[in-house]
């Protein structure tokens, strides 16, 4: 199946993605030759096949819900791009 | 006493144990190794070269103190030196996954694999070099670089762990770590020669393994002889409380030592047909019935299965793993780690640090997902691709109530020209056609050197096995490696 250029600037701004012309016009003849490889799965009757959501077996590892240190809120600032007082720092959201 | 390179991990640990050879020689020797082969190479995106030595030297008073008092066993892995993939968290070592977005960060913690091996007493020599976030079947898509194949350096070695496996294929140490979502130890393998096991999904702990396709990653292990593979798995498998999904299967009891004269009697080995396709080298699929002739030699009953949705497996992945890691990627944002791209406001922060950081695969593949998961088209894509992947796992229990293993090739080519690739994506993924299916069952597969194409390129069979049951795929793979030399080949550097 063929994408269209809105499409893919739909995409692109789904997945906050800032594309240059060329990017665009290149993913969308790669993303519709993919899809038209993937089309192969609707050839499949599926109506009776319940989806794999995990491969594990049924278990669960909830732990006791207690407080335990963890790593301190320097360590854990050190790698932001911008921090201040001891928070991360961003743009204004709001006006 | 053998070159101290080419020494296996379970050579080393015999000469640390005698006294023969210390942890800091058998480090500085791989330490030398990389410095005059990295150049032609490049494996490594980090090394740490004195954080090795110091914590070698460490290793060599604990073998002191062993060899006064030898009452006390001493830990797996003590003062052997290891390479880690550069999407597993190393504390104070700088991660970037091979992306520039990454740039920069330096984990204040350990992934819980790599904890497992410093307490086993490993010495990491380093990070190796990947495909951007693991994406990619030949370490093309690293932001630093590609890596070199050591058989031909004008191929690729594989991938998406293409640096562990050519820093293990070329002796620059004897062990190391990778990660497989669709087959990234298990290629790069088969394209290097040497031998890597990718464990049942829930077997090794992902915290600290930056996240690509949650429901395929695992944490992998190469070696040059089946023998090592399996000891640095049983390092790292065991439930951990950090992770949920790392189940209660604690590490095998597995020996080594006195085959029988038929180690492999009454084994059922099963061969697909679906694994064998036109178009496929010639020389890989000779190798690998050879291999299976091998294996029947040692005892196996080799028979047919059939694993019909094998075809289905790409399709399935390409719309699974990029969904999941649209999600798992969209924490790249500029805020908390990594780089950020100077704008005004919040979305346009978002947008273009993505967008100038992540490189082309990433970005068409989180465009993939974005669309297998978008409204109006989850239900046709990634609804289909989950139950077209139960379909996939019930090929495999239906063989596994008939067979032990299964024996496949790894990849359908041995190593293929830098750049040969780069303009089409969907012959890049071919690459992974005969791995795919063990990621998306959960299923432990091993893979190891079956033989040389006419070029000299290594050829890679895997074996597959049900879910939690590593111990038969060591023993299989160790039984071949106890009656053929393949894994002993050494590339000319």
């Amino acid at each position: 199946m063929s994408l269209t250029l809105d499409q893919v600037d739909h995409i692109a701004n789904l997945a906050k993605l800032t594309l240059t012309e060329e990017e665009k016009l290149l993913y969308l003849e790669q993303l519709s030759a993919i899809l038209d490889y993937v089309a192969s799965l609707q050839t499949l009757d599926t109506s009776e096949i319940p989806p794999t959501s995990s491969v594990l077996p049924p278990h669960s590892f909830l732990r006791a819900d207690e407080p335990q240190l963890g790593l301190s809120i320097e360590d854990l600032l050190r790698g932001a791009p911008q921090t201040e007082e001891g928070q991360f720092r961003i743009p204004a959201v709001f006006e | 006493m053998t070159e101290l390179i080419e020494l296996t991990l379970a050579e080393s640990l015999s000469a640390l144990r005698s006294g023969e050879i210390s942890s800091r020689e058998l480090t500085q020797a791989c330490l030398e190794r990389i410095q005059s082969l990295e150049p032609q190479l490049h494996a490594f995106l980090y090394l740490a070269p004195d954080r090795a030595l110091s914590r070698a030297e460490m290793a060599d008073r604990q073998w002191a103190n062993w060899r006064r008092d030898p009452s006390k066993s001493q830990p797996a892995l003590l003062g052997v030196p290891v390479v880690i993939k550069d999407v597993l968290c190393v504390e104070g070592m700088p991660c970037t996954c091979g992306s520039r977005i990454l740039e920069g960060f330096v984990p204040p913690y350990n992934a819980t694999a790599v904890e497992r091996l410093f307490n086993a007493g490993a010495v990491v020599l380093g990070k190796t070099n990947t495909d951007e976030f693991a994406m990619g079947s030949s370490t093309e898509n690293s932001a630093f670089g590609v890596t070199h194949n050591p058989w031909d350096l004008e191929r690729v070695p594989g991938g998406s762990s293409g640096g562990s496996a050519a820093a293990v294929a070329a002796r620059l140490a004897p062990i190391g770590l990778g990660t497989d979502t669709g087959g990234s130890v298990r290629h790069p393998a088969a394209f290097t020669g040497v031998t890597a096991i990718k464990p049942s999904y829930g077997r090794v702990s992902r915290y600290g393994l930056v996240a690509f396709g949650s429901s395929l990653d695992v944490v992998g292990a190469f070696g040059r002889t089946v023998e090592d593979t399996a000891s640095v798995f049983c390092v790292m498998a065991g439930h951990d409380p950090k992770d949920s999904t790392s189940m209660e299967y604690p590490a095998p009891e597995i020996s080594f030592s006195d085959l029988a004269e038929l180690p492999l009697n009454n084994m059922r080995i099963g061969v697909p047909a679906e694994y064998f396709i036109s178009g496929m080298q010639v020389e890989v699929e000779t190798a690998v019935r050879a291999a299976v002739q091998a294996l029947e030699d040692l005892g196996a009953l080799i028979c047919p299965v059939s694993l019909p949705h094998t075809q289905y497996a790409l399709p399935v992945y390409y719309l699974i793993a990029p969904a999941e890691a649209s999600a798992n990627l969209a924490r790249y944002d500029g805020v908390r780690y990594g780089v950020r791209a100077a704008a005004d406001t919040m979305w346009d922060v978002f947008r273009q640090t993505r967008g100038q950081n992540f490189g082309p695969e990433v970005k068409r593949r989180i465009m993939l997902g974005t669309y297998a998961l978008s409204a109006g088209y989850y239900d046709a894509y990634y609804g289909q691709a989950q139950k077209v992947r139960t379909l996939i796992r019930r090929d495999f229990e239906k063989a596994f109530s008939e067979v032990d293993l299964i024996a496949a090739p790894v990849t359908p080519s041995t190593a293929f020209r830098i750049g040969e690739h780069a303009d089409d994506p969907l012959a890049m993924y071919l690459e992974d056609i005969f791995t795919l299916p063990a990621n998306l069952a959960g299923i432990p597969a091993l893979a190891f050197p079956v033989g040389f194409d006419r070029k000299g390129l290594p050829i890679g069979m895997q074996l597959m096995a049900p879910h939690f049951q590593e111990e038969r795929l060591f023993k299989a793979g160790h039984a071949y490696q106890q009656s053929t030399d393949w894994h002993h080949a050494r590339p000319r550097l």
